[in-house]
């Protein structure tokens, strides 16, 4: 998947998450993640952890990703991000 | 579907707290809407979000119907192809036509093989939204055996005839008679259009007897609040069936 513009999917209405993607000049996938701080705490690495998976799952690379959390579940990230992605990719 | 439909609550397919929220009023089915309470711009997006919640959230004690949107658009396909594999326990088929039927019961024989899920898994409820749907509805109920309730959606047939829906319902006293009897006839259930007042109990409750009256099996709801009032009409009219009294015969 490759990813040639920037695009958003989702909210920052309760129980969502805003996902934005554009392309990177570098290698790899930059991920920058915003929420609460104590849900950056306790759930911080489980949250990056399903964004990860989801954006190699699809394929992506070369990719900034920012996530602006309201306490969303894994579904609604792992849709968020595929969303996001294919959003950019088309 | 597999039990009694009295309730069936539609939420937006692009808000993940409702998906969430749903089955706490205690529907009897919820309806994921992909189609009118969706916005075009988000068609994408909602399709996406409903295929993982459907995998994700605890369904289990509801009826997962998911409303998609009419064939005849650039969407329709797109979502019976992205949700039938996850598995919903129907499909709601806006401005159904016989033809439209047919093509989705050959498309979900093949999904369902492909998924290795016995045929006919999947269900169809057609709405009946237009005078041409109303006029059609005994052939498009029985186009195919996964047709197991029809729907009736008042506004939309109002409005393709030029009428103003009012909340004692004369307007659509042919209608839902129409319907109702259809599908009676065919043996199947049927669905009466929401009461638009969310704040009217009262309202909600005489237009449910009403409903129920003239012989449909269930009510939608657009507010989870109205879930409980439709219920308790339909277990009375349940209850009455139950235990008829001694009637009078000519």
């Amino acid at each position: 998947m490759l990813i040639t513009k920037t695009a958003q999917a989702g909210s920052t209405v309760k129980s969502d998450v805003l996902i934005t993607v554009s392309p990177s000049e570098t290698p790899g996938i930059h991920l920058e993640l915003k929420s609460k701080d104590v849900i950056l705490k306790q759930f911080g690495k489980q949250i990056e952890k399903v964004i990860m998976d989801k954006v190699k799952e699809l394929g992506a690379d070369n990719v900034n990703i920012r996530a602006e959390d309201k306490g969303a579940l894994d579904y609604t990230i792992r849709a968020r991000v595929q969303a996001a992605l294919e959003r950019a990719s088309n | 579907m597999e039990k009694n439909t009295r309730s069936m609550y539609f939420v937006p397919g692009n808000e993940p707290k409702m998906l969430q929220d749903a089955p706490v009023f205690d529907p009897d089915a919820i309806v994921i809407d992909l189609a009118r309470r969706v916005p075009a711009t988000e068609k994408d997006s909602a399709r996406i979000l409903v295929k993982e919640a459907l995998q994700f959230l605890d369904y289990s004690n509801v009826e997962v119907i998911v409303r998609i949107n009419p064939l005849s658009s650039e969407y329709g396909l797109k979502d019976v192809e992205t949700i039938a594999p996850v598995k919903p326990n129907a499909l709601m088929i806006p401005k159904a036509r016989v033809e439209d039927i047919q093509t989705l019961a050959n498309m979900l024989s093949g999904i369902e093989q492909a998924q290795g899920l016995e045929e006919g898994t999947i269900k169809l409820i057609p709405m009946i939204d237009s005078i041409l749907g109303l006029e059609s509805v005994h052939s498009i109920i029985n186009a195919s055996s996964r047709v197991t309730a029809a729907f009736l959606n008042a506004e939309d047939l109002a409005a393709d005839y030029g009428s103003k829906r009012t909340k004692e319902g004369d307007e659509i006293l042919y209608a839902r008679s129409k319907v109702s009897m259809a599908c009676r006839a065919a043996g199947i259930e049927v669905i009466d259009t929401p009461y638009m007042d969310i704040n009217d109990s009262e309202g909600l409750e005489m237009d449910t007897e009403k409903a129920n009256l003239l012989g449909f099996t269930g009510k939608a709801a657009i507010d989870g609040r109205q879930v409980e009032a439709i219920n308790i009409v339909f277990d009375a009219s349940l209850r009455q069936a139950a235990f008829p009294q001694a009637h009078t015969h000519i």
